[in-house]
């Protein structure tokens, strides 16, 4: 079971609210002592999902939680915003497949920096994907 | 307003003006250092005259009516410069408030009904505390303005383009690698390989957090528009744990070449140019 230990919303509307998101997250992640490499990945996997929000979505939020199970502690981060949706989400979820002509490898991507990888979406509604990073994962 | 306050106010105006120039020369947190009081003045007659000249308004609750917005033109036009020349929201907010005292004192002077003045107080007090809210919106507003100017500086003069040797550019970049900011970085760039004809363009990038599939793009599109120049764009600073993120992302980063540091970069320019870094062979004379 994961529990929620701590809960913070941070809302995305302009480029600025972009690094003060991955500040956060970086804060949260080394308060649980989240070692650098997963730090770096759960950054990395945090600035691709909100460079998706701005960009297609224009903007949205991301609830910043630290969670644990059992054991471990984690970073779960939520991003949801109410932009056009994903209409297919199989293709979206391709290395290379982007209809923002950039590398396509966000969303591939973050699915494999991350322990845990969610994404729903609903066209003309919005989308939210959920990552956790678990601290020793 | 009453038809009678509204007169009376209007009558009052110089009245006014001198207990609300009076209660702002009063205040301890005046910033003579920052306004002269001519122009205090002038500024507090100006907001009389369109603020008085305003007050038949029936639209005491709406300040969003076209009749209000020579005030808060007025209004705001102080606030906004008022942020530029950075006074306090407190010292701001002052402005505003003293003038609210002001108005309440030549009211309790010239009605003597007690109910009479009640009802027009309340109306008085919340005209004023919208325009209060105005107040700080638009001070706000300013130093929105203040720190999105600062930004900007910022992103210009923090890619510097170093001449590290003849022929061999360094550029380190500190912080994220947006779209804005590698649109400098490469036009800088790009610049300096024409000016000093150099054949040799390091990136370092040690300074940067993360690397994800955006600044990858805008690193290869670097290096790409380097090479399109008849130079070779080298990139170094990638941390081990940089250097992991980008694989698992699934970036390919093979056409490039990197370095872990700055200087093995160096020593890989000065490879490619035929240059040699020797340590000199002692002399007689050196001083020890
Ligand atoms: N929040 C979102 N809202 C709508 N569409 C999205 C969102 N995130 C991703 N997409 C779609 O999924 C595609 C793939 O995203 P991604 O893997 O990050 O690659 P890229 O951003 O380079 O296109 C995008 O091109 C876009 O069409
Ligand atoms: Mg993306």
């Amino acid at each position: 079971m994961i529990l929620s230990l701590s809960k913070d919303t941070v809302t995305v509307a302009q480029e600025q609210d972009v690094v003060f998101l991955k500040n956060r997250v970086k804060e949260v992640a080394v308060r649980i002592k989240m070692g650098l490499v997963n730090q770096t990945r759960l950054i990395t996997a945090a600035s691709e999902l909100v460079r998706n929000m701005m960009r297609y979505a224009n903007g949205g939020k991301c609830l910043i939680e630290v969670v644990s199970s059992g054991r471990n502690n984690g970073v779960r981060l939520t991003f949801s915003d109410s932009g056009p949706g994903i209409p297919d989400i199989t293709a979206a979820m391709r290395d290379g497949f982007s209809t923002g002509k950039s590398l396509g490898l966000g969303l591939p991507g973050t699915k494999r920096l991350v322990n845990e990888f969610d994404i729903k979406s609903k066209v003309g509604e919005g989308t939210i994907v959920t990552i956790i990073k678990w601290a020793n994962g | 307003m009453s038809l009678n306050t509204n007169q009376l106010l209007k009558k009052q105006k110089k009245t006014i003006l001198e207990l609300w120039m009076k209660n702002q020369l009063a205040d301890e947190g005046l910033r003579e250092d920052l306004i002269s009081n001519d122009e205090l003045r002038s500024q507090s007659e100006e907001l009389i005259e369109a603020l008085v000249g305003n007050l038949s308004s029936q639209n005491v609750n709406d300040l969003n009516s076209d009749e209000w917005s020579p005030v808060i033109e007025i209004l705001g036009g102080i606030a906004i410069t008022r942020a530029r020349q950075g006074f306090s929201p407190r010292e701001t907010g002052n402005f505003v408030f003293s003038l609210k005292e002001a108005l309440l004192e030549v009211l309790k002077r010239e009605i003597t009904d007690p109910q009479e003045l009640f009802k027009e107080v309340l109306k008085i007090s919340r005209i004023l505390d919208n325009l209060t809210v105005v107040t700080f919106e638009t001070f706000i507003k300013g130093r929105e303005e203040v720190i999105l100017r600062q930004t900007d500086e910022i992103a210009e003069i923090s890619t510097p383009v170093i001449r590290v040797w003849d022929g061999i550019l360094a550029l380190p970049i500190i912080g994220t690698l947006d779209s804005a900011r590698t649109q400098i970085v490469m036009e800088n760039l790009l610049q300096e390989i024409v000016d000093t004809g150099s054949s040799i363009a390091i990136l370092d990038i040690s300074g940067v957090p993360a690397v994800d599939s955006l600044v990858a793009q805008h690193l290869i599109k670097t290096v790409s528009a380097t090479r399109l120049m008849g130079a070779e764009c080298i990139i170094s600073g990638i941390r081990p744990e940089i250097a992991q993120t980008v694989v698992h992302l699934g970036i390919d980063l093979s056409n490039i070449i990197t370095k872990s540091t700055l200087a093995s970069a160096l020593a890989y320019a000065f490879r490619v140019m035929r240059l040699e870094v020797k340590k000199a062979a002692a002399t007689t004379n050196t001083i020890r």
